[in-house]
């Protein structure tokens, strides 16, 4: 073992890496990572706007029953989550469900639950002097919510939602567990395929991550210092 | 679904019962072990972060943004399948001779959470204004002398609430091990559901545990805000 590192086995595959058996078969790796962290985090936005939306709401049993389900979510593994949704929505639809959207169902289910929680300290962050000023001049409740705090509040959690999108990067990782062939799934396949290179092949889908990670953490950072300096003038 | 008959009576006696129990403890294990063990590592990853000699600053601060920008899963095979090649054979002897799954899994858990608790520690140190070490400095405090009795127990206050959020997702990472064969609480609730075919039952238990766990542990950061944070500042 004192060979070193040999990472042929990645240069020989990496097509496979990168994109699966595409376009002959279904896409994979990187590719797939890329597409269910892009799709659950689209739903996750929505699913995140409604809870958060919910816990603000000047109804107190609308508001516990949203903060209930909020941090029952985020009192859970994620990976419990996963094995809920992998086993509850075939049962539910009563016939078998592509792992694929067990997956992305439970990430969106988890990802809301922190997202709204964005949403709320957006909306908390605005003061309370909009609200009163626009309902003064005619609007509604709704209409001042959705005219004048949330598109405030919106902008400034982009650099928060970016983040979010490094965390559900991070997270395709457990759709792993219910065969679902994205990168981590595919670093694995190639391990019990070919048993000498692990190191190799773990380090090298680590370093991938973190390529797609870092630019997005860099693009939140640049996103908070543009929007703080926007906001000083 | 509709016709599925529920037994409640597998989970909370006998056999499966005991399954799930030691999966409880051996989560508890897990976390208490890499908590211990990442808070060590994670305030030494925060001094090298603020250092003065600048390699050793540039070191700790790669050193967090690779092993934040890493999924903990990936970091679990890696030192679970390949950091045989990467370690000295000494190293790799007396961890074959430890419970190897388990060590792996405190391992990944420990660098993995040491990284967010040293960023946390560090936002703690430099929330407190820097006119408090002028003026530590300039009665008479030395550096060391100012950090230990004025800068570090006020940042410590503040940063216990973010470590306990740390220690809630160490918690709920743990549950990442069950992927090397750590049989701890999700393992064990897998375990009884192709045993058992009792999925819901399962992993209804395995939930309620965790949201035990969690709740616990969110209360006590609750309480920690309310009775000792609250009084210092003052509203």
């Amino acid at each position: 073992m004192e060979s070193g590192l040999d990472f042929k086995v990645i240069w020989e595959n990496l097509s496979y890496f990168f994109i699966g058996r595409y376009p002959k078969g279904p896409l994979g790796g990187v590719g797939l990572t890329l597409y269910l962290a892009a799709v659950s985090l689209l739903l996750s936005f929505l699913g995140g706007l409604v809870l958060g939306l919910l816990s603000v709401s000047r109804h107190k049993y609308v508001r516990w029953c949203s903060e209930g389900i909020i941090q029952s979510i985020r009192g859970m593994p994620l990976l419990m989550v996963i094995f809920w949704m992998y086993f509850l929505m075939p049962a539910l639809a009563g016939r078998p469900l592509p792992e694929a959207w067990t997956v992305i169902a439970a990430l969106t289910l988890f990802t809301s639950s922190y997202m709204s929680q964005i949403v709320r300290a957006g909306i908390e962050g605005i003061p309370r002097g909009q609200m009163e000023a626009a309902i003064s001049t005619g609007l509604s409740h709704g209409q001042a919510m959705f005219h004048i705090i949330l598109p405030q509040a919106l902008r400034n959690m982009i650099p928060s939602f970016v983040n979010q999108f490094v965390s559900m990067i991070k997270d395709t990782s457990l759709a792993f567990i219910v065969g679902v062939s994205e990168l981590t799934h595919v670093a694995t396949q190639m391990n019990n395929r070919t048993m000498l290179y692990p190191t190799e092949i773990f380090l090298f889908i680590a370093v991938i991550y973190f390529i797609m990670c870092f630019a997005f953490t860099e693009l939140s950072r640049w996103l908070e210092r543009r929007l703080a300096w926007r906001k000083s003038i | 679904m509709l016709n599925y008959k529920f037994d409640w009576a597998i989970v909370t006696s006998g056999k499966y019962y005991e399954w799930l129990v030691s999966g409880l403890y051996v989560t508890l294990k897990l976390s208490a072990v890499s908590i211990a063990l990442s808070f060590l590592l994670g305030l030494i990853i925060a001094m090298m972060r603020m250092s003065q000699v600048r390699p050793v600053r540039w070191f700790a601060h790669g050193y967090l943004e690779f092993f934040r920008n890493t999924p903990l899963l990936v970091q679990i095979f890696f030192w679970y399948f390949g950091s045989y090649k990467v370690l000295p054979q000494s190293v790799n002897d007396w961890l074959v001779r430890q419970d190897f799954e388990f060590a792996a899994a405190v391992i990944a858990l420990t660098i993995y959470t040491s990284a967010f608790i040293a960023e946390d520690i560090r936002s703690g140190v430099r929330s407190i204004p820097k006119e408090q070490m002028e003026a530590a400095r300039s009665s008479g405090f030395s550096y060391v002398g100012s950090m230990r009795y004025i800068i570090l127990p006020q940042a410590v206050r503040l940063t216990i609430p973010p470590l306990i959020n740390q220690f809630l997702n160490l918690m709920k990472n743990s549950s990442l091990a069950m992927t090397i064969g750590v049989m701890e609480l999700t393992y064990q609730a897998r375990q009884v559901e192709s045993y058992t075919f009792k999925g819901f039952e399962a992993f209804t238990a395995a939930t309620l545990v965790y949201l035990v766990l969690s709740f616990l542990i969110t209360g006590l950061m609750t309480l920690y805000n309310k009775k000792v944070l609250q009084p210092i500042k003052g509203h």
